[in-house]
Formats: structure tokens, sequence, C-alpha cells
């Protein structure tokens, strides 16, 4: 019973990091960059929502908040891109790489100057609510956590495989150049994708307020995600859900049955041993090169 | 004596049977050229060669030895240099440096006599810079020496890629279409020095190329394939009067008219 | 524009092409080495601060700058260093024995871990630093015994020969004494760099399959490679370790790994150079910004020191600017300066202009 409880607790959490890692895969299908200030955007989106609906700030109501959140940072996914990305592009992924911990480190000073950095509450309208089966208790945060998770890969997905811009983001990840002379303009479908992945970072912040107190540090849960979307093989979307929820399942089991130190230590191992045995991750795109 | 034999190699990627049973032997001192369609499996046979790819079966030796289970970089050590089709340098390097990675197989020193640049060190790197000279010399690349590769133009990174294969100081240089997108001048260059390394440095030559008067000029027997398979082998004049070679290329009267 | 007449191919094989470069390396020997009598205490300590950084972003720049292997997780070698040489003098080893295997224990880590790590490369690499570097983080605080846990360990005052190199007590000789291993390591990398283990390394940046028809052995190469960079960041530790005097995990956090990625990039990738410049700005940032903030408060009455994270915002601003408008690094910067005083009048306003480039997929490799 308890191992169950457990279980789904990771789960919900599993989803979290599924999300997040969504974002980082959502980037690296279309421009193969790697966004590390994917967790921080989570983080400024949580708190972009908890400052337009928390009673104590702006007070609007929480489904008023929420769109209007996901709204004003797809417009900061979108403005990043914009301003600060596209200068760098065709220089290597490295360039990104560190760009991306830099803005990181900028997007925590201004929430930290904001909101300051004792954690606070958002609030939900489901929030503290419980449902009972059996002899396990399931919040009903972790349900619509986990609801909302599901929906959305389905939603991304579809827009890789069966869109127009999804394709064409697809094509300017593999051959920029190629993608330019058929026509795919490359440069607006890329801040599209920033933008989409500043909206479901949003959301990933909501959902992780709905589950506890929130400061500008939680960004770091950034790198677990990462992780995850590596587990998964970075250009896949479903990898990245799958990554995200065996971190999310494996560690509190970890936690529960060997020392702390060592449940902390768990989804990098696992990553490890996933890029040692399967360098691409397990849902590969890698191949070699025509010489 | 055959310096190269190839002997019923083929290699499979899933269903696709890249190359499927070709044989041939190469002799020392020899120009030997293969040609084919584009996809026809000529790169794949020279990756076979210096083992980048595994084959599903078959065997090669070359000088007596078998190379078949060889790792990629043991085979420069035997003295089998190659070149790649769409220019493999060392973009951020100078020529120099470049042709001086060709001198790797030749070092006889660790990392450690390295760090501390020993006297034996400076040796060996005026030993490996005379030999690079002759090859700067050989392939009139005086000008070149301390630019970058990434400023250069097409043509001389062809050029610098050969000689660095030239710094290996090989036995056989395989040549991955020396002359694509190569001006008519450029070529000729290519042919000569194709010759003189041939008669002046006793080098055997394995070459895939498309340009037929390239192959035509230089070459003593050329192997066509087409779909991995070997259609015909002979002198180029030969192999271009092969009706099976004038049906890969143009196509079969029987086809057109279906 | 400097004519150098060549006589014989050993100008080309010599650290210094010629004899005025040389002496300006003297020189600037000179200088550093006088330095204690030159400035206070305080400056002398951020004068060594600053050469441990130096070490520490040399030991970088063989991973990333001239094998193309990012790292995200060298403070784990730093931390290496740091307990192995505090671990093993607090054990009654002479300083002498503790510091070269300190370097030794973190090369051989970094080389063991290279050798699964080359089959990955890029992003993939970077992010298996990391997770190495938590490990190694967790592991320090479970090594108890050896490492003091979350508690920390106290590393010993340094004495040989009699001598006391004691970073508060003898401040003049700690300086000397990492003056000297950074002056020994630089000699020994650009040694590297010219010979044919050096040439390997960038031939494996650029061209694996290429370095591998030339003969070169990928993976041996690249573990060497890692376990120098990382032999070199281990001994950065150990000093670093010495210069704090008493140190936890904490130390060796993940921005000390993001800073010296500073470092590599901000000094001029692919450059030794590069690594002391790179370690002047990030310590020197913090002083600047500091006696920029006291000037504000004094003129102005603004108080900015009550603004958490400013530091660090200002650090990210700095990098990101370097980024999107010289990825050369300060070292490149410098180059083309001297270049447009070289060539003065003949530089053109384009000369520099980086060429238009279309991001290559590393899904292929």
């Amino acid at each position: 019973m308890e191992l169950l409880q457990l279980i789904i607790g990771g789960l919900a959490n599993g989803c979290i990091y599924g999300l997040v890692a969504l974002g980082f895969v959502l980037i690296y299908k279309a421009s193969e960059g790697v966004n590390f200030a994917q967790g921080d955007m989570m983080m400024l989106g949580a708190f972009v929502v908890l400052g337009l609906g928390n009673s104590a700030q702006m007070g609007l109501p929480f489904l008023v908040a929420v769109p209007l959140g996901i709204a004003i940072m797809f417009g900061v996914g979108w403005g990043v891109e914009r301003v600060v990305v596209r200068r760098i592009f065709g220089q290597p992924q490295f360039a990104l790489v560190i760009l991306t911990i830099a803005m990181g480190f900028v997007f925590r000073f201004v929430a930290g100057s904001i909101w300051g950095y004792t954690p606070l509450v958002l609030e939900t309208p489901f929030g503290g609510q419980n449902l009972r089966t059996g002899g396990i208790v399931i919040s009903l945060a972790d349900l619509v956590t986990i609801g909302v998770t599901v929906v959305l890969t389905i939603a991304l997905w579809a827009f890789f495989a069966f869109t127009k811009i999804g394709l064409a983001a697809q094509a300017a990840s593999q051959n920029q150049m190629a993608a330019y002379i058929v026509g795919v303009p490359v440069m607006r479908v890329n801040s599209l994708i920033w933008g989409l992945s500043g909206a479901v970072a949003t959301v990933a912040g909501v959902l992780y307020a709905t589950r506890g107190a929130i400061d500008p540090n939680i960004g770091l849960l950034g790198i677990k995600a990462f992780a995850a979307a590596v587990i998964g093989g970075l250009g896949s979307l479903p990898g990245a859900l799958i990554g995200g929820l065996i971190i999310g399942v494996v560690e509190p089991v970890a936690g529960r049955y060997a020392p702390g130190e060592l449940a902390k230590m768990s989804p990098y191992i696992i990553m490890l041993l996933v890029l040692v045995t399967r360098p691409g991750g397990l849902f590969s795109q890698i191949q070699m090169k025509k010489v | 004596m055959s310096l190269l034999e190839v002997n019923d190699l083929a290699v499979h990627f899933g269903g696709v049977k890249a190359v499927d049973g070709v044989s041939f032997s190469v002799d020392a001192g020899e120009v030997f050229a293969i040609i084919g369609p584009n996809g026809a499996g000529k790169s794949t046979i020279f990756n076979l060669i210096s083992r980048i790819y595994e084959p599903t079966r078959g065997t090669i030796r070359f000088d007596g030895k078998d190379i078949t289970d060889l790792k990629s970089h043991d085979i420069a050590s035997l003295g089998i240099a190659r070149t790649f089709q769409n220019i493999e340098l060392f973009d951020h390097s100078t020529v120099l440096a470049n042709l001086l990675m060709g001198r790797h197989t030749h070092r006889s020193t660790n990392f450690v006599q390295d760090i501390l640049f020993l006297p034996k060190v400076r040796r060996e790197e005026r030993a490996h810079r005379k030999r690079v000279e002759e090859v700067i010399e050989f392939l009139e690349l005086e000008a070149y020496r301390k630019k970058m590769i990434a400023g250069l133009p097409y043509g001389v990174r062809k050029v610098v890629e050969i000689g660095r294969a030239l710094a290996i100081g090989p036995k056989i240089i395989l040549l991955d279409e020396p002359a694509s997108g190569l001006s008519v001048e450029e070529t000729q260059d290519v042919a000569f020095w194709i010759e003189d390394m041939r008669r002046d440095m006793g080098l055997t030559v394995l070459m895939v190329e498309h340009d037929m008067s390239l192959v035509t000029q230089v070459s003593d027997r050329v192997l066509a394939v087409a779909n991995g398979k070997p259609l015909a082998m002979g002198t180029a004049q030969e192999v271009q009067a092969d009706p099976h070679v004038q049906a890969a290329y143009l196509g079969t009267p029987e086809e057109d008219a279906a | 524009m400097r004519v150098v007449f060549k006589k014989s191919y050993d100008p080309d094989i010599d650290l210094h092409e010629h004899g005025w470069s040389r002496a300006k390396i003297a020189v600037l020997a000179g200088i550093m080495i006088i330095l204690p009598f030159l400035v206070g205490n305080y400056y002398l300590a951020e004068a060594a601060n600053t050469l441990i950084w130096a070490l520490a972003g040399m030991g970088l720049m063989i991973a990333v700058g001239h094998t193309g292997q990012v790292s995200l997780g060298h403070a784990a070698f730093l931390a290496i260093g740091a307990y192995t040489d505090a671990a093993l003098m607090n054990a009654g080893l002479p300083f002498l024995l503790a510091f070269p295997a300190a370097g030794l224990v973190a090369g051989l880590f970094g080389a063991v871990i290279a050798i699964p790590a080359v089959r990955m490369s890029g992003i993939y690499l970077a992010i298996a630093t990391l997770a190495v570097f938590v490990i190694v983080e967790e592991l320090v605080i479970l090594l108890e015994p050896i490492t003091g846990g979350v508690g920390g360990i106290m590393a010993p005052s340094i004495t040989f020969f009699g001598i006391s190199f004691d970073r508060y007590g003898a401040l003049q000789n700690f300086y000397w004494l990492v003056l000297g291993v950074v002056a020994l390591v630089t000699w020994g990398y650009a040694n590297l760099m010219r010979s044919p283990t050096g040439r390997s390394f960038l031939a494996v940046r650029d061209s694996e399959v290429s370095a591998r028809a030339l003969g070169i052995n990928v993976t041996k190469t690249k573990a060497l490679a890692f376990g120098l960079s990382s032999g070199v960041t281990g001994l950065a530790g150990a000093l670093m370790g010495h210069y704090i005097g008493f140190f936890n995990y904490e130390l060796f956090s993940i921005f000390i790994s993001i800073n010296l990625l500073l470092v590599v990039t901000i000094g001029g990738l692919g450059f030794i150079q590069g690594a002391f410049l790179g370690a002047i700005l990030i310590t020197g940032m913090p002083q600047l910004i500091a006696i920029l903030r006291d000037n504000l408060n004094a003129t102005t009455g603004i108080d900015l020191g009550s603004v958490p994270g400013l530091d660090t915002m200002l650090f990210s601003v700095i990098l990101i600017l370097f980024i999107i408008f010289e990825p050369t690094g300060l070292y490149g910067r410098w180059l083309k300066i001297r270049t447009w005083f070289e060539i003065f009048p003949l530089a053109r306003r384009d000369m520099f202009r980086r060429q238009k480039s279309y991001l290559k997929t590393e899904r292929m490799k």
C-alpha cells in the first residue's frame, strides 16, 4: 500500500519533470539547441500566475490568471528568441548552452527582485483536497497534474506530426540552410517554438505550485528534468514524458529504501546508465554521418 | 603481386545491400579506379577498407595480412591513406598543422615526453616537418603553409587533403573522388600528381571517380560497379565498351520500352 | 608586420617564434615574481586566487577548447583534488606528495569516466558531466570519515624544506608556490600543444572520422585529454582548498562549474592565454562591482548592497553580451586589435566579419 502511494505521488512528480522536459524537447526538435533556462522559465511562469491570481497580489480568478499567465510567458519565450537567441543563430550548440544558463540566472534575479526569496504558495481551487479509495490517499492536485500532462503531450505530439508548422520546425532542425531554401521561415518558426516552450513551462510551473510552495530557486529542478529528457532521447516527446515518469517514480522509492544521498543521485545514475548503453537516449535519433 | 585483395565483400544496412559480393585485387604500383553511377556503393567500399563500416561478409587483405577485423585507427599505420568525398580536414588548424597530423603514425613519443618536450620530441618534430615540407613542395602548397583551412578555397582544401594522406607515407592511397568540384585545370593537376605518385613515390593508387577523362588518363585498370554489384573489370576502354556498364549508366532499351 | 627570416625549422617548433615575444613573456614573469613587493597583502591574495582560477581554467580549456569536450561538471574535479590533498595531509603525508597525488587521483577519475563518455558528444557529454558532478557532490557527503561530510574539512598549513607556505602566515611564499605551479603547468600545456599529442587533440576536436583515418585512437585520445584536464583542475582544487583553509562540499557548487566555463569562453576558447584573461575577469569583477557599488553609495546614496544576487546577474549579462558580440572571447578580441595595429592603416571594416553560418545537425555523427 505504502509503495503504491509512493508510486502515485511519484507519477505526479514525474509528470512535472516530463512537462519541463517537453519544453527542452520542443526547442531541441526545432533548433537542435538546448535551453538550460527551461527550469527557470517554469519558475517564472509559476510566479507570473501567482502574481496575477493570488488574492494578496492582483487577485484575478484562477481560471483567468492561468491563461493570462500562459499568454505572458508565451510572449517572454518569443521575446527571448527575438532579442537574444536569434543573435547567435548558426553558432554551435555550446554557445546556446552557456547563453541559456546565463539567462536562467537573469530570470532568477528578476523573480527574486519582484517576489522575494521566501517561499510563496499559489492559491488554487483544488489545493489540499484529497480523494480516498481503499487505503490510498490521492490528492486532487496529483490527478490534475497527471491528466493535464497526458493531454498536453498528445497535443504537442500531434502538433509536430500533423501541422505544417510542426513539420517545418522539424525540417529546420535537421538542416537550417535547406529548410530556408525550400521556403521555411526558420526564424519565425523558432520564435514560435520558444513561445510555445514558455507556455508549456508555465503549465508545468502552475502544476508544480499546486503541490507546494515556490521560490526563485525551484528552477534548479530543470536539471533533473533535463536528465529526464536525455533518458528519453532529447528529440522525442513521448520519450521525455517517459523519462520524467521514470525519474519521478524512482526518486521517492529510492528515498524510502536507500540513504537520502543515494536517492538524490538516482536520477543521474539512471541517466548515466542510459547514456552509456544508448548514447542517444532510449528513443535515439542519432545516425552515422556519411563520409 | 597484389597489394590489396578484396574478396566477396558485402555490407547490408537493414535490407539495403550497399555492397554485395565485390572482389578485386590491386597490384603494387598500379592505379586502379572504381567507377559507377551515384549510389553504386563506391564510397562504401572505401569505408569498408578503412574499417569505418563492418562488412557483413567477405575479407580484405593488405600486404598479405587480413585486415578485416582491425579497428579503423589501426589502418593508417599499415600504410593505407585515404581522402574523403566531402573533405574532412581539421578546419581550425593551419595547413601545416593538418599535414603534421598526418605524421601521427610515425610518432614514438608518449604524452609525458611531449609535455616535457624532451630533445627526442624536438628531433622527431624536425623529421616530421622535413617530410611534410616535401609534401608541400610536391603539391605546391608553399603559399598556404600558415593559412587556416576554414578560409581556403575548395580546390586548395582538396589538395591539402591529398597532402595529408601523403604525409602518412603510405603504400597505397585511396582517393575518394579527387576531381569532384575541381576546374578542368585543377583536374589536370590531379592527373599529373597521380602519375607522379606512382612513378616517383612508388605509390599504389585506388580511386573512386566520376570524371571519365581523368580515369582514362591515369588508370591501369577500372572496376565498374552498380547497385553494389561488380559489372565489369578491365582497361578504361574495355569497361566503357561493356554493354552492362552502358546499361547501368544509360538504362537498357527494354526498360525504356516498358 | 614582423618578418622572421628562418634558416631552420626550429623557430616554428620553438614556443616563441622570435626574441621579442620571448622578451615579453620574460618581463611578464619578472613582474609576477616581484609582485609581493609591489602590492599589499589584500591584492596579493587576490592575485593568488586569480592564478588558481587560471590553473583551473587551463584544466577545463584542455577539454573544452582543445578537444571539444564540453564539461558542465568540472567543479567535481576541483572537489576531488581539494579533498584528496586535504585528507592525505591530514593523514600525515607531506604537501610535496599529497599535492601531486591530488592531481593524479582527479586525473585518473576523469580518465575513467571519460571512457564510457567518449561515445557521447556535444550536449550529451555536457549533461553526463553534470550528472557526474551531482554524484560526486553527494559522495562527498556520504564519505564523511574522509571528507568531513557536511561539516567540512581543514586544509593543513603547507610546510616543506623547513619553509612555511601558510596562506595567512606566509602569504608571499604561498603566492610564489602558486605562481610556480601555474608557470610549470602553463609551460607543459604549451609544450603539449606543439607536440603530436596536442595535435591529436585538435584532430579529434575537428573531425573524428579523419582522425581515425590518420591512425589516431579517438577513444584513447579523448580519455587522455579528459584525464589531463581533470588532473590539472584537481591541482587547482588542492590549491583552492589551501587558499580557503576550511571548506565543505558547498565550496564546489554547480556555480563554480559554470564560472569555470565562463573563464574559458569569455577568455577565448582554444587559447591558453584565454584561461588567464578569463580568470582575471572572473576574479576581478566582484572587486570592480564592489568598488562601483561603494562609489555609488557614497555619491548618490543608492545602496545596491542590499539587492541579493546582483553580482551573479551582472556576470550573466556580461556573459550573454560576450556570446552574442564576441564569441571568440577576450583573447580573440585582442588578436583583432593587434592585427589592426600591425597592418595599420590597411585594416578594412569588414575584415573580421563572421561568415554567415548555418547550424549543422549533430544527430549525424
